[in-house]
């Protein structure tokens, strides 16, 4: 059963289940060690205007050729500008999968779950692996199924918040009821949380704040690691019932000056 | 001649997407440029002359989540 437990995800087959991202490390050179400690093959970027007075760093290049780019369309308040952002994206290089962010909320940052469908469907059609960040809500779910998304990526948490799963009861419904694969996006901000998702069937999650912006990136991400793996095994060993009532782990029969009625 | 660069009237004297950028000081292999919304490969940009009016996107890729 556990011989080949590999993601299949727009027809690459991902062995390590962990997703991180680009954002918020203190140094770039943090990125390729970070990558090598977690074994995460999937990774986010963000396409922004050049800044003049920044220092020029490509942050392509911080990244092993093995690793699959996720780039993201934040910044886009609308799917037309989701899509043009996708576009960009594939004609500079970095492959068929997009991330599709559309926020127009900067308080919380809650993603549009209607544009994100909008962009979705166009870019679906265009042979884009779209992966959508949304709010968790089963019949948008479905709807991005139909319309050819490659997996869901509801949040637990606001971003950037670590605050973990707080919506979790309606991720459940999502695990159940999809049929591309979920990953959790956003607010995890534990090993044990991204662990919590895993052991709920959730496909794989992805982490950014978390790691990035540990005092210590490259051993945390060594830790979601090992969680994400924990929290993979257990679900698929399946695991044991919870009950309100004590229920004895050694036997209650046997015990030493028990009278034998025999 | 002035274009809109990221957002911003400039006035610059005819050239072409490669000029602009080396003038500029621009790390080419970082750079993604998109004219008038469309995409231009870096092969094509010294081939490309900018025009008065021309809206051009000088862009690169972040950290990002």
């Amino acid at each position: 059963m556990m011989t080949d437990d590999a993601l299949l995800l727009g027809g690459v087959r991902f062995t390590n289940r962990l997703f991180t991202g680009t954002g918020k490390f203190a140094a770039n050179s943090q990125i390729p060690k970070m990558l090598a400690a977690s074994g995460s093959q999937m990774i986010t970027v963000a396409l922004r205007r050049i800044d003049a007075q920044a220092k020029q760093e490509n942050i392509l290049e911080f990244i092993p050729k093995t690793v699959t780019l996720l780039p993201n369309t934040s910044g886009a308040r609308t799917a037309e500008q989701a899509v043009r952002i996708a576009r960009i994206a594939r004609e500079a290089g970095c492959g068929d999968f997009i991330k599709i962010e559309v926020i127009t909320d900067m308080k919380y940052l809650m993603p549009d779950n209607w544009e994100t469908l909008k962009a979705t469907e166009i870019l679906a059609k265009e042979g884009f692996f779209v992966l959508p960040y949304v709010l968790p809500d089963l019949p948008l779910a479905k709807r991005l199924e139909n319309a050819g998304a490659a997996a869901v990526m509801p949040l637990g948490a606001p971003i950037g918040t670590n605050r973990g799963l707080e919506t979790r009861p309606l991720l459940e419904l999502l695990i159940e009821n999809c049929t591309v694969p979920v990953v959790v996006d956003a607010g995890i901000g534990r090993p044990s949380q991204a662990a919590a998702a895993m052991e709920m069937g959730a496909d794989a999650v992805l982490v950014n704040t978390a790691i990035a912006t540990a005092a210590d990136p490259e051993a945390m991400g060594r830790a979601f690691d090992l969680a994400v793996r924990a929290g993979r095994i257990a679900y698929l060993a399946r695991l044991a019932e919870e009950s309100s009532l004590a229920r004895a782990s050694s036997p209650l029969t046997g015990f030493l000056d028990e009278e034998q009625s025999v | 001649m002035e274009i809109i660069v990221n957002g911003v009237t400039e006035t610059v004297s005819p050239c072409t997407i490669a000029e602009l950028a080396e003038g500029r000081g621009l790390a080419t292999g970082a750079l993604v440029v998109e004219l008038n919304q469309q995409i231009i490969k870096q092969e094509q940009w010294s081939q490309v002359c900018l025009k008065t009016g021309d809206r051009l996107e000088l862009l690169s890729f972040v950290g990002g989540g």
